[in-house]
């Protein structure tokens, strides 16, 4: 068979419509005695604005079409695969053709996302056709040693993708130092980070690429157990690295004299997570594997030393595991070829928010925000103004629009206040208030810090207060300066790394958009028009008919007049919901 | 504060409610003697109750030898973890950043509306229960809702109310 046929069954594209898609196809296969291509499931290709996605694979190369409906994949069938005639008004990307969003790939450097929305991530054997598993027999074939493998890892300069951006080959360093007949190594996978994807999507696609690297990890530091530890809320992840696990011990990749090494032992064992952003912190994700409630501990003494078990562990994020395989095979000094000085390889990001094409991106280190953002996203929703991006999430801060030629490298964007963090990228327009954006965050770390240090406990809580009273219009004079001395007492004085950045959206947000926060303080107004209690509805005299739309449909009655009159809201009677605005028919209703 | 946030008081009415213990056998055979087993032992527990019923939190602590307290700790600290019944359809409204930033508050507003349950509670009629959760990891789809185990995304008010209707709609069917 020369065509194939392959849908992308990723959570988003579930959640798109993949399923019924996949169905509709296979169906059509199951009816028939014998049909002219393969019918396939891959994961995320990416393209999330363009789920559900079908991808076309015949003797003259690639065609991916996007939106597919379970009628037009049908139809791709009739048309493309039995008259040979791609559609091409439905093609989103093709290496043959010219197509609407060729560029979307182009401008791309998949190195960790070589395979997702490629090979099928149940397949073990379609993973070792794309080179898997090749970097674990190459340190069989060229005799490499713990020690040569370090040597490699620290010579790529790969950072830690979780957000820290610390050494990897030094941390493994620390940990192989360290002697002990057990050693861990864990695999971070509780991204609970909001409006992040990329472990999933990494999971979900190319489970096999993340165990690889663990493999490899365990040898350099001389580990015997692993655990990954991925949230309960990712089944599909938690079911596609089951299987990979499964099907690697029944290679011989895990359990005992793996590949051939005499006395290289070692598996790993899934351990869900119930639910706690605070577990993505290394010691308190320790805490929560050892069944424990999921609390930090002090250090010293590092993880390195005493972590599992009390027993010298080595933790990394998703991301930073499958870089390891593509490293060892390729060798450190062509890894280190891509990207910036001190930021080496690519990144993945979660583009999402205001943006037209929101999806999964991998960019080599280096490239511009701007770039991101208008090239590969598309520019900002319904063309609004662009105002900022929030990278890093609750940790994280903002990158104002002016700065968008920052390049994506760990030392530019700490510069700017943010964190290049785990990957999500949350694009903000005018009309977001950056208030509410700082609100928000500081919302969610106040409900998730574990309330074992006062700092944290009571810290973002009296700052959620603060700035809860000024979206509401209650702010105070002196509310900014109180923000910055309690966030400043914050980072300084928490045990973990949920307290010490939990202050940065908001210390970010009053750097750089600090006319925002006085505008709701001193003028009781919201520059982005998105603080409920901070707006005012009038009607526009000129253009009110007096059709009693908004009248009629005003919950809290506070709309007088009668038919073919001019209308007047009663502002203290009002209770901000936007409805009448969405009602007039005749743009009458304004918003102040 | 976590503790504060779920305030979750153990449902006592529950054990008027037939738990079989029994039930729980195999669960505790798998992990008995082993160690940092709290929770999973839990999530297994939740998994055959939908809930954490009290009474199976004594249960499982007269055969694991692990403290209540230490069980009932664990139980409050992590979100997945209920103590209450819920309703035949769980409602996941997404409240991440990207969702956030495109009105997610509207869509959870509106389901509340409709259903006259507020966050975290179930409808008298026991077939809803309305959930924030932080994150579904759909951003794209943004603003997001989870129903069962089936997705919606793009949504707003009014979409977000048209699909709580069609499934009252069934349900009384």
């Amino acid at each position: 068979m020369d065509k194939t046929v392959v849908v992308g069954m990723g959570s988003c594209g579930i959640a798109a419509g993949a399923n019924k898609v996949y169905q509709a196809l296979n169906n059509y296969v199951l009816q028939l005695p014998k049909v002219e291509f393969e019918l396939k499931k891959t994961s995320c290709i990416g393209m999330c604005f363009k789920e559900p996605l079908v991808e076309v694979i015949d003797k003259t190369g690639s065609y991916l079409y996007g939106n597919v409906t379970p009628e037009l994949a049908l139809q791709i069938i009739e048309t493309h695969i039995n008259n040979n005639t791609p559609i091409t008004q439905f093609i989103v990307s093709s290496n043959v053709i010219e197509a609407p969003q060729n560029y979307y790939f182009d401008l791309q450097k998949k190195v960790v996302l070589a395979n997702c929305g490629v090979i099928d991530p149940e397949s073990i054997s379609e993973y070792q056709n794309r080179g898997g598993y090749v970097a674990l027999k190459t340190i069989v074939s060229s005799g490499l040693s713990d020690v040569d493998i370090i040597e490699e890892i620290k010579k790529s300069g790969l950072r830690g993708r979780g957000g820290g951006g610390f050494s990897t080959g030094m941390k493994w360093q620390f940990a192989h130092n360290n002697k002990s007949d057990d050693k861990y190594i864990i695999c971070n996978a509780d991204e609970g980070d909001p409006g992040a994807f990329m472990d999933r999507s990494l999971l979900e696609g190319d489970p096999h690429s993340v165990i690889e690297g663990m493999i490899i990890g365990a040898y350099a530091i001389g580990a015997n157990r692993g655990v990954i530890y991925c949230r309960a809320e990712y089944p599909l992840a938690i079911k596609r690295l089951n299987i990979a696990l499964s099907q690697a011990r029944k290679i011989g990749f895990l359990g005992e004299n793996i590949a051939g090494i005499n006395g290289f032992n070692f598996d790993i064992y899934l351990k869900e997570g119930a639910g706690a952003f605070v577990c993505g912190e290394e010691t308190a994700l320790i805490a929560s594997v050892e069944g424990e409630r999921g609390m930090p501990r002090k250090r010293p003494p590092f993880p390195a030393e005493s972590g599992l078990w009390r027993k010298p562990t080595n933790i990394n994020n998703v991301e930073t595991w499958a870089n390891i395989p593509v490293i060892i095979r390729n060798g450190a000094s062509e890894y280190a070829k891509l990207g910036t000085e001190n930021s080496k390889g690519t990144k993945v990001f979660a583009l999402t928010g205001k943006i037209k094409n929101g999806g999964l991106v991998e960019v080599p280190m280096g490239i511009t925000i701007n770039d991101i953002i208008y090239k590969l996203g598309g520019g900002i929703k319904g063309d609004k103004k662009f105002k900022g991006v929030q990278l890093g999430g609750p940790s994280g801060g903002c990158i104002p629009a002016h700065l968008g030629d920052t390049i994506v490298d760990y030392d530019s964007v700490n510069k700017t206040g943010a964190i290049m963090g785990s990957g999500g990228m949350v694009i903000m327009d005018e009309t977001t208030c950056m208030v509410d954006v700082a609100r928000f965050f500081l919302d969610f770390t106040y409900k998730e810090s574990c309330g074992k240090c006062t700092f944290c406990r009571i810290g973002t809580k009296r700052m959620l207060e603060i700035l809860e009273r000024i979206t509401n219009g209650h702010g105070k004079d002196d509310d900014i300066d109180t923000l910055q001395t309690l966030g400043q007492q914050i980072k300084e004085s928490s045990l973990c790394g949920l307290g010490q950045t939990a202050p940065n959206p908001v210390l970010s947000t009053i750097r750089y958009f600090r006319d925002e926060y006085e505008a709701h303080i001193h003028s009781k107004k919201c520059p982005a028009k998105s603080c409920r209690p901070l707006l005012t509805y009038i009607v526009d005299k000129d253009k009110c008919i007096g059709c009693t739309v908004c009248a009629r449909n005003c919950p809290s009655n506070a709309i007088d007049g009668e038919p073919k009159k001019i209308h007047f809201i009663r502002q203290n009677d009002c209770i901000k919901c936007g409805i009448c605005f969405s009602k007039c028919k005749f743009d009458a209703i304004q918003l102040l | 504060m976590r503790v504060q946030r779920i305030a979750l008081k153990p449902d006592l009415t529950s054990n008027s409610i037939d738990v079989d213990l029994s039930l729980l056998q195999p669960l505790v055979q798998k992990y008995k003697g082993k160690k940092g087993i709290a929770i999973s032992l839990l999530q297994g527990a939740q998994d055959i109750y939908g809930f954490i019923p009290a009474i199976v939190f004594e249960y499982l602590s007269q055969e694991t030898g692990i403290e209540l307290s230490t069980l009932f700790g664990v139980a409050t600290f992590y979100t997945q973890f209920r103590l209450k019944p819920v309703g035949k359809n769980i409602i996941k409204v997404c409240h991440g950043t990207a969702c956030h930033v495109q009105n997610a508050t509207a869509v959870g507003e509106a389901i509340q509306e409709i259903l006259n349950v507020k966050d975290g509670e179930t409808t008298s009629d026991s077939l809803f229960t309305l959930e924030s959760v932080a994150c579904l990891g759909c951003c794209s789809l943004a603003p997001v809702m989870m129903i069962g185990s089936d997705t919606y995304g793009n949504l707003d008010a009014t979409k977000a109310g048209k699909i709580i209707k069609e499934y009252q709609k069934e349900e009384t069917n």
